[in-house]
């Protein structure tokens, strides 16, 4: 017996003992991210930095997006946050984030040397993660984050597809566009593909034909509860799914596809028409580099609003406002950001650079993406957002609607009920 | 006349049997021979080629995915996670089983009844706590507390194995070894265990299993890419690959290899477990 | 005098006994018992993962109560459950019996069976997703199945299995059984190995035929390797969800939706940690509820 009692006391002396993290080096910066197509640009330019100037960056990744989200989260709780790191989630987390002292404010870095950061990148990948003064999360105003990169979600067409159908330009109108996928339907070519599986990009779709129909004032008036999803604008968004079904328009299981296989399907030219973000470029010369394709807003239904495209930062990086190595991390995101490196990333990434005058020198499709940001919004830069649990109630109300189980009005209805749920709880 | 009759039923049961076996046989084998067959294809080729058997071999595909893919840091992760899992599940389920079984204290039937429960109630919802744990434990981002994590995670059912296996146990060797003086850690090491090689391939095949595949939990306690097991790299590996079909096939056939050939030489033992009252009865 | 060397003996003998159970126990209240109070703690709060908690007594339980979702997935995990104890183990349980007779390839079988058990479950979604797909190009079906289909002259079978509700819940069950039946397999084969032989002689003497037989001895000296073999498939079905997000992603909607999935969603899509940890207690409730039960119809079966 006095066998085991020794045995157990090695074994708990073995698990306290043997275990702790040796003390940080300040020599060194840690860095999170989700990006599993970056992180050998990355590691590339975290050998150079330290060639330049010495200091160690460690560069973990953390893929998938959504698991990475969740151990952000439970590394805030464990207060174990990495000296930079992003936050992937909806702007009211990270004013959460910013209030809870975990990251810092840039605004003066930014600002510096005549504002000579700030100014090197595109404003509107600078506004999300900016809070603007007034803002609704009771946040200090300020910069908050530092972009890497630009994107933005548009509609794209195959070429090809589109000339085996008889189709000699793209559509510019809706009805052009439900014309178009008829005749290619009669070659036998599906019309549409996306991957509406994952939720946010039914919700940018959506939103997009949303400020077409009724312009910005009338969403935001929704989501603060004024006007209501039974209104006839709305209707009239659940109705443009509804079309696009009855037509035959979308490809078969779009509700079930992920993005990734919605990628593969336009890659290998099974549709002729895609919704996607600027990101594809890369995912499509890897799959088929003799895609012959081209971008283009989705095509409006009517000329009463704009039709807003989704457009801002891609991905942004925030610095850990407890970490010791606060200034390391930001004189290492401001060299991210600078001209050279953006061109480097954005070479090899195919990705849209954040830093203005890197834009020179992107491919030529990627130009195309970059002509719709001046148009762009996004969730991100509103003054507020709807509240989650409605945002889940509708985009599943439009994949209901596209398999045929329920129509425009009782979706409707059901958001509704939803929203009126929601709003007596009283949110915080 | 009546012996040919027999003999003919005889002949299209046994007929109607192997069909019906090699029919199911079929379905199971098919998975694991897709996935060779898109490994040995090339990515112009994997969608659009409809062949059963592809016209070129390309077994550069699994080279990629041992070099490029980190593959061989991953494997023997998840080979010393597995080996050390296992061992550990073995030595405390089954000293825990047979003090459930054999001795006697205050808050035995108490205890056990816990662990029965805790096989019923998973715990999906208690990730954020886990993580502040081991944080604090230091064990983070650490084989050893990602060993700790998953031994606790094949408690339960092993001790139920063992306990089952240990009832059934005749008590005669026992009771001679204990009149010869040896004590109760020496009838568990000495006597118990030997006789209990069954279960224990029956407790081998489960957690090794469990560990083989498991990805959740080695997501959210390791960081390090040089501590992680095979399933969590193939996740970096889809991500980063999944333009890459054949080269992803490849890594996946790869990691399917190992166990099944651990069952392979596991099996009679498990079928014997299994027969013999560790699980069954 | 004497009682007290008693008792302190006593004492010493449980005390030993006890650091048997030790390591297990350590481990179990650290990793097991310790989150789970974490968790029950958290569902009577709201919390969005970070920023201050919001003590809410037990408003998650009454709104999880009216959440027609969560039923509706729970429902959904027992039709998976249902489909499980039937179809997978009703096969399991033909196939041991064939095989036990057959002695030739027994070994084959027995380790071809168990192929799909040992597959992970990421690996599976992946390949009948691709088995499954819906598409066609060039006028050719893409997925295997409805080629297969449309090949061998049934082109009016040709479906979108996981994309139409009706059929998607029972496609996703019936891959989770194809993918479990193995287990099932060699429970119920190492179970028809214990029956005594000479059980059957007896039975063959007395005139039985194969059917007599077969209700009148296998089936009643099975039973206790039916009920466990039927307990663990209801807790292995209703707690299935890496195979269904392999396969349909974030679901048909919520067609296909279970309670892990509806935990996770709470969790990641709306940032609701507290609801998702009531939800998580509710289901753990259910299952020791189901458990409980099974234990009793286990207990009355031992005594017939």
């Amino acid at each position: 017996m006095r066998k085991l009692v020794i045995l157990y006391s090695c074994l708990i002396l073995a698990v306290f003992a043997g275990c702790s993290q040796p003390p940080k080096p300040s020599n060194k910066i840690i860095l999170w991210h989700w990006m599993t197509d970056r992180n050998d640009t990355f590691q590339k330019l975290a050998q150079e930095y330290k060639q330049e100037t010495g200091i160690e960056v460690d560069i973990q990744l953390f893929a998938p997006s959504d698991a990475y989200s969740q151990k952000i989260i439970a590394a805030a709780q464990a207060n174990v946050l990495p000296d930079i790191y992003g936050i992937l989630d909806k702007k009211s987390i990270v004013a959460d984030f910013i209030k809870a002292g975990l990251v810092a404010d840039l605004t003066n870095d930014m600002g510096a040397n005549g504002s000579q950061w700030e100014n090197s990148l595109f404003d509107k990948a600078l506004a999300d993660r900016r809070f603007d003064a007034g803002n609704i999360y009771g946040v200090t105003p300020g910069i908050y984050g530092v972009p890497i990169d630009v994107t933005n979600e548009q509609m794209l067409y195959n070429k090809k597809l589109l000339a085996k159908a008889g189709i000699k330009t793209p559509p510019e109108t809706f009805d052009e566009f439900i014309k178009d996928s008829q005749m290619l339907k009669r070659v036998g070519i599906t019309p549409f593909v996306s991957g509406w599986g994952e939720l946010w990009l039914l919700d940018c779709f959506a939103s997009n034909y949303a400020f077409n129909i009724m312009g910005e004032e009338k969403i935001f008036a929704t989501f603060r509860g004024e006007v209501k999803y039974t209104d006839p604008d709305w209707i009239k968004v659940f109705s443009l799914f509804a079309g696009l079904r009855d037509k035959g328009v979308l490809i078969d299981g779009i509700v079930t596809k992920g993005n990734k296989y919605a990628e593969q399907d336009f890659a290998l030219e099974r549709a002729a028409f895609s919704f996607n973000g600027s990101w594809c470029v890369n995912v499509y010369h890897d799959m088929n580099p003799n895609l012959d394709y081209g971008v283009m807003p989705p095509p409006p239904m009517n000329t009463s609003y704009p039709l807003r495209i989704w457009g801002s930062a891609g991905s942004s990086f925030v610095v850990n406002a407890g970490s010791p190595n606060k200034d390391k991390a930001i004189a290492f995101l401001k060299w991210l950001t600078a001209k050279q490196q953006q061109v480097e990333l954005s070479r090899e990434t195919n990705n849209l650079p954040s830093n203005k005058e890197a834009l020179l020198g992107v491919s030529p499709i990627l130009e195309e993406f970059a002509k719709g940001m001046d148009e762009s919004t996004h969730p991100n830069i509103w003054p507020l957002n709807e509240d989650p649990s409605v945002a889940e109630a509708f985009d599943k109300g439009i994949q209901d609607i596209i398999i045929g189980d329920k129509t425009p009005l009782q979706v409707a209805q059901d958001v509704q009920k939803v929203k009126d749920f929601q709003s007596s709880k009283g949110n915080h | 006349m009546r012996v040919n009759r027999y003999v003919f039923w005889g002949m299209t049961k046994s007929t109607l049997s192997h069909v019906f076996l090699m029919s199911v046989a079929l379905t199971c084998m098919f998975p694991l021979f897709w996935m060779l067959r898109c490994a040995l294809m090339s990515n112009a080729t994997v969608f659009v080629d409809q062949a059963l058997i592809p016209h070129h071999l390309n077994f550069g595909n699994f080279a990629i995915a041992w070099t490029k893919g980190n593959f061989a840091v991953y494997f023997l992760n998840s080979v010393i996670y597995t080996v050390c899992v296992v061992s550990g599940i073995v030595l405390i389920s089954s000293l825990a089983a047979f003090a459930f079984s054999r001795l006697k204290f205050p808050g035995k039937n108490i205890i056990f009844y816990l662990f029965v429960a805790a096989m019923m109630i998973p715990l999906p919802g208690s990730f954020v706590a886990l993580f502040v744990l081991m944080t604090k434990l230091h064990l983070i981002n650490t084989r050893f507390g990602y060993i700790l994590c998953m031994i606790n995670v094949g408690l339960s059912m092993s001790i139920l194995i063992f306990k089952t296996f240990f009832d059934k146990m005749p008590h005669d060797l026992e009771d001679a070894a204990r009149i010869d003086g040896c004590s109760k850690i020496g009838l568990w090491w000495h006597v118990a265990m030997p006789l209990a090689r069954p279960a224990i391939a029956v407790v081998v095949i489960f957690n090794s299993l469990s560990v083989w595949n498991e990805y959740i939990l080695a997501f959210l306690l390791l960081g390090d890419s040089r501590l992680m097991p095979l399933q969590r790299g193939l996740m970096v590996f889809q991500g980063a690959n999944s333009t890459d079909y054949p080269v992803l096939m490849a890594g996946l056939t790869m990691a399917a290899i190992p166990i099944i050939m651990v069952y392979l030489f596991m099996q009679k033992n498990i079928v014997k477990g299994l027969s013999s009252g560790a699980v069954v009865g | 005098m004497d009682q007290k060397a008693k008792n302190v003996t006593i004492f010493k003998d449980n005390l030993q006994n006890f650091l048997f159970v030790f390591p297990a126990f350590a481990i179990f209240c650290v990793f097991y018992i310790y989150p789970f109070y974490k968790m029950i703690n958290l569902s009577f709060y709201d919390w969005r993962g970070i920023g201050p908690m919001h003590f809410i007594g037990i408003a998650n339980y009454k709104e999880l109560m009216g959440d027609h979702l969560w039923w509706d997935s729970i429902g959904h995990a027992g039709y998976i459950t249902l489909i499980a104890l039937t179809f997978q183990n009703a096969l399991a349980f033909a196939l041991a019996i064939v095989c036990d007779r057959e002695i030739r390839m027994k070994r084959f079988y027995r380790v071809i069976f168990f192929i799909p058990p040992v597959l992970s479950e990421v690996v599976v979604g992946l390949i009948w997703n691709w088995i499954l797909n819906p598409e066609m190009q060039n006028g050719q079906n893409i997925g295997l199945l409805n080629h297969f289909l449309y090949t061998s002259g049934l082109p009016q079978m040709v479906h979108n299995w996981l994309g139409d509700p009706k059929t998607a819940l029972t496609t996703i069950a019936i891959v989770h059984s194809w993918k479990g039946f193995g287990w099932g397999f060699i429970m119920f084969l190492a179970g028809l190995q214990t029956i005594d032989k000479q059980l059957y002689e007896a039975a063959r003497v007395d005139g039985a035929g194969a059917w007599k037989t077969f209700m009148n001895v296998t089936v009643p000296m099975m039973l206790p390797v039916i009920l466990v073999v039927a307990i663990l498939t209801i807790l292995g079905s209703m707690q299935v969800f890496v195979l269904i997000i392999a396969m349909v992603n974030e679901g048909l909607v919520n067609h296909t939706d279970v309670p892990v999935t509806r935990i996770f969603s709470a969790m990641q899509n709306t940032n609701r940690f507290g609801y998702a940890c009531s939800e998580a207690v509710i289901f753990g409730m259910i299952l020791v509820c189901i458990s409980f039960i099974m234990k009793r119809l286990s207990d009355k079966a031992k005594q017939v």
